[in-house]
């Protein structure tokens, strides 16, 4: 997303400058500022002749199923509505339940850091436990989940809560824990009670943290729904369902176009969370502007 | 007037000494008289923020008492201590806010203070948005906004540049024969100190002691040029001495 919004300042070489000495310059800056332009543009040509090269020079024809050239993926996948059609709907399921999934994660993540801002002993009761939350591998609790949640929906969610929980309690303590001192002087200056201090202090000063936390977990709860799917297959399917599918039967065109679609909608998430914390605090804190 | 001289502040015989150890301030007598403006110079380290601090209550002393009258003090603080999400009225209603008076009535105090220190049409600016020199005007508009008899004043025009430091004592300089209050100011510059005050204290270096105080006659309102009056220059030199002296 930033790549593209840093705009290329093109400045036009001057006419009236002296040529030999004057010119040059100007025309390497132009010619940079193309490049800087294009660049990405002639990255994803690259990543294209190389996919092309794989298919049609690396691979025999018939190991090409391995890595289905682009526009065959194009023309079997995305262009066919019958195969598009129930990976878009599989995507919005994934993407329901990841969205949840982040809702509760931050809830939590924001109350659970709240308190442990209160209570000290509370932190050193409660943080190094959440630290384990965030170690033990989502994999390995996968079974016990399923016993005790089922094996649809509420199990896909709860495996999203808890890869998303961690940073959200992290950077919003993080965030609670580093207000100015001189700013709490002036509240107690005022006898402000706890909730005002809270309130009108604590959190507002956190915000740019909290949206850091987001950010990171609004891309794992993505990675959580999928996983979810995966594991969880009762009910109608995700996108994380449909990839284990697709490998199944072969359908390499499905599998690949799946894998771009989850990709996309990881990155148009964390693209959401860039833009709602520049609309947040993007006017006064300076994780969000150029100042 | 009154025959009898209200205090506003007292310190008498105040002795703190840090967790840590470190005696900052030992058998500080100092009192500020209702309507005075006393200004504490002294070499760095020597607790003149550690006094101010005692002053409005945010810490208390290991020895001796500290009275200040009134329950609401305004403190300005060394940087201006905005909050940079609110808007500069937001920031200057904040003390009143929290005091809950109600909407209306702080909202117009607060536009009444932000038209006293010259910053009327700034109201929807964020901090961010201004310069160093007008945030410190927020920033005594904030003090102001509670109307408090005492005010504490902590070096608070130490990080300006030269020009919108002198711009800033004489705009303080009106406010306070406009407002009349009582106030303890800290600061490094003694032209700064005799400028403002109608006393000025010297402390010596840690642990922080008053050793010197030098009366200011020159009535209130000030004009800018008394600076350059030879009757100013002889007590800033006075001040500059005992403060070299202490610093011995």
């Amino acid at each position: 997303m930033s790549a593209q919004t840093v705009g290329p300042t093109v400045s036009a070489p001057e006419a009236h400058d002296p040529p030999a000495i004057s010119t040059a310059p100007a025309a390497d800056r132009a010619r940079h500022g193309w490049v800087t332009s294009l660049a990405p543009l002639g990255s994803l040509l690259g990543a294209l002749g190389i996919w092309y090269v794989v298919s049609y020079v690396v691979l025999r024809p018939e190991r090409r199923f391995l890595v289905p050239p682009p526009h065959q993926v194009l023309s079997v996948s995305f262009l066919d509505w019958s195969h598009l059609e129930p990976m878009l709907s599989a995507l919005a399921l994934t993407a329901r339940v990841s969205l949840i999934g982040l809702l509760l994660a931050s809830t939590l993540g924001v109350l659970a850091a709240v308190l442990m801002s209160r209570a000290r002993l509370l932190e050193r009761a409660l943080y190094p436990y959440a630290v384990i939350l965030q170690t033990v591998p989502i994999l390995a609790i996968v079974p016990l989940i399923g016993l005790w949640f089922g094996f649809g929906y509420t199990s896909r969610t709860v495996v999203c809560v808890i890869i998303a929980l961690f940073p959200m309690i992290a950077n919003t303590l993080f965030g609670l824990q580093s207000v100015d001192r001189a700013h709490h002087d002036l509240f107690t200056l005022q006898k402000a009670s706890r909730w005002d201090r809270l309130r009108k202090l604590e959190l507002p000063a956190a915000l740019p943290a909290i949206f850091t936390g987001l950010r990171t977990s609004a891309g794992l709860s993505v990675i959580g729904a999928i996983v979810g799917d995966m594991f969880f297959k009762q009910g109608s399917p995700g996108i994380g369902t449909l990839l284990d599918v697709y490998r199944a039967r072969l359908q390499s065109e499905d599998l690949f176009a799946a894998i771009i679609l989850a990709s996309g909608f990881g990155v148009a998430v964390f693209a959401l969370f860039t833009f709602l914390n520049r609309l947040a605090v993007g006017s006064w804190h300076g994780s969000a502007t150029d100042r | 007037m009154s025959v009898m001289v209200e205090t506003a502040l007292r310190f008498s015989g105040v002795d703190k000494r840090f967790p840590n150890g470190t005696l900052a301030l030992t058998g500080v007598d100092l009192s500020v008289a209702a309507g005075e403006f006393v200004s504490v110079v002294g070499p760095s380290g020597c607790g003149k923020s550690t006094l101010l601090r005692l002053a409005s209550g945010l810490d208390s002393p290991t020895a001796g008492t500290v009275h200040a009258r009134g329950d609401s003090v305004g403190f300005v603080f060394q940087d201006a201590t905005l909050l940079p999400w609110r808007s500069v009225l937001a920031n200057v209603e904040l003390p009143a806010e929290l005091a809950g008076t109600p909407k209306p009535e702080r909202r117009e105090r607060a536009r009444e203070v932000l038209e006293l220190v010259g910053l009327d049409g700034f109201e929807k600016q964020l901090p961010g948005q201004l310069s160093g020199g007008m945030r410190m005007r927020v920033s005594l508009a904030r003090a102001l906004v509670t109307r408090p008899s005492l005010f504490l004043f902590d070096e608070p025009f130490g990080a300006l540049d030269e020009i919108t430091r002198l711009r800033m004592q004489e705009e303080l300089q009106r406010i306070l024969s406009e407002q009349g209050f009582s106030a303890l100011f800290i600061t490094h510059s003694v032209p700064e100190a005799v400028y403002l005050s109608n006393r000025v204290v010297v402390m010596s270096a840690r642990p922080g002691r008053v050793t010197a105080s030098f009366d200011v006659p020159f009535p209130h309102p000030r004009p800018a040029d008394l600076r350059y009056e030879p009757a100013f220059a002889a007590i800033a030199g006075e001040v500059s001495a005992a403060l070299r002296g202490g610093a011995r």
